[in-house]
């Protein structure tokens, strides 16, 4: 139940960290983060932290779990322990296991798994700090890490999370919007493709309140695609030619 | 960690084909039109035993959900406020590719959307379960159990979930010494409910949106929407299941399209409740 | 002009190429089309020549095709034949009958005596389709176990740029360094030189190579390089 008092928009029309309704959280995305792993992402998108790493495509065994005219995609969303305000146990939670699948399901229509057939594709997800909005930022860093490996994609995914706090639609909830709000809206597209790969709604929204959140979450998305091409393409631009 | 399904049921090329191409001309192999229903059959109290129960037959898809309750401590964070789980399970013979074992993440999905749905729309109004505020309330347990698999498992578990908590009879909680509470078993009240709701699957076949999806054409089905949607017109729910994409026109024709067909779920519920005493 | 990126550009996954029916591609895996918009798979190089388009991605594994060479690792040992690391998707397999001048006798022979787990090898693909893992033959000119010499690994899809056009970048290299060198397709390099400095000379430019992919003037930057690594070693080259 919200505090007495509690607003989360005040007079100005701001936020409770100050920002605007239509306002992303600072970001930050660093790829190729990790020394063993085929491809990884680091996403920070205000006090959420995530950390993505993806293997392959390589065998598994045994092969009964394998197609034979595909790769087949393992995904699992986790969060540590020390993510969240109370230590969350460490053994997969019903809500991790149904984040693992409905990032797993937005992932197999993004990369071309025909192209390796009897291997396996491994995503794998930890959320070290939680504020809200971590499957959308995991998401996105699984994006970076999959291209990181050099697996090909139809498009990078960008992902937000969209909120109704005090009656208002907000862009990007932080936990509290998350926990006080009237509802919460994750969704995942392929930005240049106009494709929606994950979509929920946990809260209630009118059909109008729905339009809007979408163009909204839409705004939200092309701005984070950028930054995720811009995190691509630091890794090379950087490496400036030494001076004959 | 959730794995790419390998052990789907078979659907013969032939037959897909065939489902596909009549969904182009805007008919099922069953015969309906793409925006109808089959057959529903809703029977409340089906489970003397329940505090609550129905069974809900859709097509060939059969749910029971059954209601128990107990008396317990409430979360910290509500402490007036009763407590109430929804599980389900899809029972290993309702299909051939049913494992046993504990839920997996479909049932584990199905539960939750279904809970979000009831929760967010304050279907219960879980304020008024409390007992002894701050120490004992109302736990409510709603299990909802699939015993038949024939495509659309979560309008039907919905069906049943709602239909449950309209019907369910609860024993009034009696106040002892020492804090001790009893359930008066001969003494029974209606559960406080707020608000009605359904969920619609709408399913994406090329362009094509269609609506309770048959077992088989869940098999060439690219992805589903499933929208729960209040008794007033509001959204209260939504959840993308399935591999494909959709558009943002298709997510609205899809949305535009569950509000219309809810109103022929709502009429089946209150059809089964007003043969009920 | 229906082509949208520049030769050289770096371009991402989604990223729109070109337009048009009638452009041109030439890629494996990192240029894909809907409809009339062609767009990349991967993060990686455009190549623009004319009306043809392709992509050379900067990440990624080695993909095996027949015919090409490569340095596998020994990893497990069958009854009649090794698995062989590739760093492919899949592991690849030597035949002890491909390896052996004779018929191979498992009751009487042992696979171990001629290559065992941790043995390196230059071998060639035989075979390889979507159905089944890729076949190696150590048959042929150059082919075989490495007993010395330092392995390098780099990413495979900056191999060509490794070996250059007509082979003018490692040759530059062999030259520069007085090493001899093999280039595997599937992105490991096998250096012998003359002295192990000598041969950290030529890892290190091998290295610089992959690091500056997609820079130009590269091959004069990496002579001026090595020229000046050999030096400081008290080397002449």
């Amino acid at each position: 139940m919200k505090p007495e008092g509690l607003k989360l928009i005040n007079e100005e029309g701001l936020r409770v960290d100050g920002r605007k309704p239509d306002e992303l959280r600072p970001v930050v995305m660093e790829v190729g983060v990790l020394k063993n792993a085929d491809g990884s992402a680091y996403v920070q998108q205000g006090n959420t932290k995530v950390i993505a790493a993806v293997y392959g495509p390589r065998e598994i065994h045994p092969k009964h779990l394998t197609l034979p005219d595909r790769a087949i995609l393992r995904t699992r969303y986790h969060m540590v322990p020390y993510s969240t305000d109370e230590r969350k146990s460490p053994a997969p939670t019903r809500r991790e296991i149904e984040l693992s699948k409905v990032i797993r399901e937005a992932l197999e229509s993004v990369i071309f798994v025909e192209l390796y057939p009897r291997t396996t594709i491994d995503v794998f997800i930890e959320v070290i700090q939680a504020d809200a909005g971590t499957r959308t930022a995991g998401i996105m860093a699984a994006s970076l890490a999959l291209a990181d490996a050099g697996i090909p994609m139809r498009d990078l995914v960008a992902a937000v999370a969209v909120g109704k706090v005090d009656g208002q639609l907000v862009l990007d909830i932080n936990q509290l919007e998350d926990e006080y709000g009237e509802a919460d809206m994750p969704i995942a597209m392929m930005p240049s493709l106009g494709k929606i790969v994950l979509l929920q709604l946990n809260g209630v929204l009118t059909e109008e309140e729905f339009k809007q959140a979408l163009q909204l979450a839409k705004k939200g998305i092309m701005k984070l695609y950028e930054y995720e091409q811009q995190a691509l393409r630091k890794k090379y631009v950087e490496i400036k030619p030494e001076e004959v | 960690m959730s794995i790419t399904p390998t052990n789907l049921r078979i659907v013969s090329t032939l037959k897909k084909h065939s489902m596909a191409s009549l969904i182009e001309k805007g008919l099922r192999i069953d015969g309906r039109k793409l925006n109808e229903y089959r057959e529903i059959t809703i029977i409340p109290n089906y489970i003397a035993k329940a505090e609550g129960s129905a069974y809900v037959k859709v097509g060939g898809t059969v749910v029971i959900a059954g209601l128990k309750v107990g008396v317990g401590t409430p979360f910290p964070d509500t402490p007036n406020d009763g407590v109430i789980t929804v599980n389900a399970e899809f029972v290993p013979f309702a299909s051939p590719t049913f494992e046993p074992g504990p839920p997996d993440e479909n049932a584990i999905e199905l539960a939750r959307v279904i809970d979000r749905s009831i929760r967010e729309l304050r279907v219960v109004d879980l304020s008024k379960l409390a007992i002894i505020p701050g120490e004992k309330v109302y736990i409510l347990w709603l299990d909802i159990y699939v015993f038949d698999h024939d495509g659309n498992l979560l309008d039907a578990s919905m069906l049943a979930a709602m239909t449950t908590l309209l019907t369910a009879k609860i024993p009034k909680a009696v106040v002892k010494e020492e804090k001790n509470v009893e359930l008066n078993k001969e003494e029974k009240i209606p559960l406080p409910i707020n608000n009605k709701v359904v969920t619609v699957t709408v399913g994406k076949v090329n362009n094509k949106l269609i609506i309770d999806p048959t077992v088989d054409e869940e098999q060439i089905l690219e992805c589903k929407l499933a929208v729960s949607i209040s008794e007033d017109g509001r959204i209260a729910g939504m959840q993308k299941m399935g591999t494909g994409v959709f558009t943002e026109d298709e997510v609205l024709k899809a949305v535009k399209l569950a509000k219309e067909v809810s109103k022929t779920l709502f009429a089946k519920i209150n059809e089964a409740l007003s043969k009920v005493q | 002009m229906p082509i949208l990126v520049q030769h050289r550009q770096i371009v991402v996954p989604g990223q729109l190429l070109a337009e048009g029916r009638d452009v041109e591609v030439k890629s494996q895996h990192t240029v894909y089309r809907v409809g009339d918009k062609l767009y990349s798979a991967v993060i990686g190089l455009a190549e623009v020549q004319n009306n043809r388009i392709n992509v050379i991605a900067l990440e990624g594994f080695y993909f095996p095709k027949v015919d090409d060479i490569v340095i596998g690792i020994i990893i497990d040992l069958g009854l009649t034949s090794w698995t062989v690391d590739i760093r492919a998707p899949y592991t690849a397999i030597l035949h002890a009958n491909d390896a052996l001048n004779k018929p191979f006798n498992p009751l009487k022979d042992n696979l171990r005596r001629y290559f065992d787990v941790g043995d390196l090898l230059v071998a060639k693909i035989s075979v390889f389709d979507r159905t089944r893992n890729p076949i190696l033959t150590v048959r042929g000119k150059g082919l075989g176990k490495i007993t010395k010499g330092k392995i390098v690994e780099i990413v495979p899809s900056r191999v060509p740029r490794l070996i250059g056009k007509k082979g003018s970048m490692i040759n530059m290299i062999k030259e520069e360094t007085r090493c001899q060198i093999v280039v595997g397709l599937n992105g490991r390099v096998w250096v012998v030189g003359p002295s192990p400095l000598h041969e950290e000379v030529a890892i290190l430019a091998i290295k610089k190579v992959e690091r500056e992919t997609h820079t130009t003037g590269l091959t004069d930057r990496v002579r001026a390089f090595i020229r000046e690594e050999l030096k400081k070693r008290g080397l002449v080259s």
